[in-house]
């Protein structure tokens, strides 16, 4: 079967759109809450959901996604197991590109072949792995091939001589990581992004998506302009983290404002 | 693809994309000057003519003579200028940096230690310099706050997590992919990244060369067995490294034990840990069935830390180094008998050693060796151990 992302991207670029993806945090604010966020994102005009697993110790998070996960865990309990069976139910309801974005020891410990088996049955597309970079991607690349799931390459402002060799090699799609640091919402982007995305472009063979501080309709629009789609994390679970159980209509309406803004791009 | 920075399975480079091209630029720097002459000649004379190198290896005679079994002699690393062996590490990386070019260094602290020795050379070699520490830490060993301020340095305390030793690597970690093109990361231990636990291996291996060369020349044979403190595991590598193509010479690891190993409050990694991959790297961790980190316990806040440097684990996995798991109440009794038979205070870490070493010297016969690694001396830690003794030193 093919990849839903493959899919998604295909059917994307035939309307001549821009890819809207968004992250939630699993768990913060209840598992309700996530599904019935991912169901509204959906019906927002977003393509492609990440699936947050929270970790004790993300390092590569802003204060935002930590203070998330941290409530995630501490509140809620959330388990990838919990995770796992909140995708089963949200798969009963959309057949849209869902991926999980987590830690690398939580599928290591997990079992790296039992995780990926696992993400073909729930129809789980993808994963990205902030503390896996490039160079330890042999870690999970058999197991995720074998289940036709992407293990989605990140490049930053900072990657320089690395982005041929991510680029080529990229699966589903590429992130391009907007700015050096960790992820939030910023005022402003330090990066040459002509510089940053004609590399991209030059050795890309697969959609690339650009994220980090990406919050509203303006910025996504400025953004869209440099690629395939935008990615928006922080700013979702920032209404989560607002609003709680009742943060739904809020995050469809923040989406709902990126759409517009993706769309009025060229 | 050729798996570079492992120790059998251990070790890699599991890094955020954001830093990689900065640790590969440390790998290329380190690479360039680890065998170049005029930066080890740089170092050593900075070894010897600031960090008061070569360190004593004492016989300690009334230990000897009590334990009754091998004969003791300990590696004087507490009289290291800043008082540790971290002053070795720190010295080698500040001054790479300083030749890579970084204006600011930043680095982590558990039990403020390896921050007053970054510190130290930062103010040495005037450069900006902040330390991250876990706001308990800051509390457990407020003089070493005191101390690095008094260097130049910003301490930065971090709430996060459990407020010790991993939350502050966490936080460094953050700071360095934010600074990535002006900041260089000074990692306190052999842990991290590769090319971390190899460089920082190699910076501290000058324990072991040198207490080599004193036991030769005091005894004319190796020692029978050689102990350190274990946490991420520095001055252990460091004594370790020179005899491990020594097979007759038994090395030991001491672990933090905290309230004992069967109890929830402890950080003895390879006692009770997992392999699993965190800060950079394969190793073993105390962690729970779907990877979380455990929250770490013990009285050493230098011990305080829930994994241990790749090299370790190999050592462990292959039988190399045994380790054991030391409790707080053996450490801090063996901070005591080593002030009172010795007249030495050593830091609450190497009490950990010295508590091993209690326990394995005594099943020794007085013609073997046994050499202690005293990592750091105890005047940061006097408050705190009056403290577990309930008396009240504040007045």
């Amino acid at each position: 079967m093919a990849n839903r992302i493959d899919a998604k991207f295909e059917e994307l670029k035939k309307a001549g759109k821009k890819a809207l993806v968004t992250y939630i945090l699993a768990g913060d604010a209840g598992y309700e809450t996530t599904e019935e966020a991912v169901l509204a994102m959906e019906q927002s005009g977003v393509d492609i959901i990440e699936i947050g697993v929270p970790f004790s110790d993300p390092i590569a998070e802003g204060k935002v996604i930590q203070e998330a996960s941290l409530r995630s865990l501490r509140d809620n309990h959330t388990t990838l197991a919990g995770v796992f069976e909140m995708v089963a139910r949200l798969r009963k309801k959309t057949d849209m590109p869902l991926l999980l974005m987590l830690y690398a020891n939580t599928i290591f410990r997990t079992g790296t072949d039992f995780f990926f088996d696992k993400c073909a049955e729930l129809g789980i597309d993808g994963v990205i792995v902030p503390d896996l970079p490039f160079e330890e991607h042999d870690e999970f690349r058999e197991a995720a091939a074998r289940n036709n799931v992407h293990n989605i390459s990140l490049v930053t402002p900072t990657s320089h001589g690395r982005i041929g060799k991510i680029a080529a090699e990229a699966s589903g799609f590429l992130y391009c990581v907007s700015s050096v640091g960790v992820t939030g919402m910023r005022d402003s982007f330090s990066t040459d992004f002509d510089a940053f995305f004609d590399e991209v472009k030059a050795s890309a063979k697969v959609p690339y998506c650009v994220g980090f501080g990406i919050r509203d309709g303006e910025t996504a629009r400025k953004m869209a302009a440099y690629c395939d789609g935008v990615i928006v994390g922080s700013a979702i679970v920032n209404k989560v983290a607002e609003f709680g159980t009742k943060a739904v209509p809020e995050i469809a309406a923040l989406c709902k404002e990126l759409r517009a803004g993706l769309d009025a791009a060229h | 693809m050729e798996k570079i920075g492992r120790f059998g399975e251990f070790g890699g480079q599991y890094v955020p994309e954001t830093v990689m091209n900065a640790v590969t630029e440390l790998q290329e720097a380190y690479d360039r000057y680890k065998n170049d002459p005029a930066f080890l000649a740089e170092l050593h004379d900075l070894y010897h003519n600031y960090a008061f190198r070569p360190s004593l290896l004492y016989y300690a005679d009334k230990m000897t003579k009590d334990l009754g079994g091998a004969k003791i002699y300990i590696k004087r690393e507490d009289l290291n200028h800043t008082g540790s062996h971290k002053i070795n590490n720190a010295l080698g990386q500040v001054l790479l940096a300083k030749k890579m070019g970084k204006k600011r260094v930043i680095a982590e602290t558990g039990a403020g230690q390896h921050g007053v020795a970054t510190a130290t050379i930062c103010a040495y070699f005037n450069m900006e310099c902040e330390v991250y520490m876990g706001r308990e830490d800051m509390e457990r060993q407020a003089l070493n706050v005191y101390r690095m301020n008094l260097l130049g340095a910003k301490v930065t305390g971090v709430d996060s997590g459990t407020a010790t030793l991993k939350d502050a690597i966490n936080e460094a970690m953050r700071d360095w992919a934010t600074n990535i093109e002006t900041t260089f990361y000074c990692i306190g231990s052999v842990m991290g990244p590769h090319p971390y636990p190899t460089m920082v291996r190699d910076f501290q291996k000058i324990i072991g060369e040198e207490a080599k060369q004193q036991i030769l020349a005091a005894e004319g044979k190796l020692p029978d067995c050689v102990v350190a403190c274990v946490g991420g595991g520095s001055n252990a590598m460091g004594v370790f490294y020179d005899f491990i193509p020594d097979k007759g010479v038994r090395l030991v690891g001491a672990e933090a034990a905290g309230r004992g190993i069967d109890t929830p409050e402890h950080a003895a990694t390879l006692s009770k840990g997992d392999l699993g991959i965190f800060h950079g790297m394969k190793s073993v961790f105390l962690q729970n069935e779907e990877g979380q980190i455990a929250p770490v316990y013990s009285i050493s806040a230098g011990l305080d830390y829930p994994g241990i440097g790749p090299e370790h684990a190999f050592l462990h996995a292959s039988g190399r180094a045994d380790y054991v798991a030391i409790t707080d109440e053996e450490a801090v009794q063996a901070f005591e008998y080593l002030s009172k038979v010795e007249g030495i205070i050593p830091a609450i870490e190497s009490a950990h050693a010295v508590a091993a070493a209690r326990k394995i010297a005594p099943t020794m016969r007085p013609d073997q060796i046994m050499i202690i690694n005293l990592s750091g001396r105890g005047d940061k830690d006097v408050q705190q151990i009056a403290r577990y003794r309930g008396v009240n030193i504040n007045g």
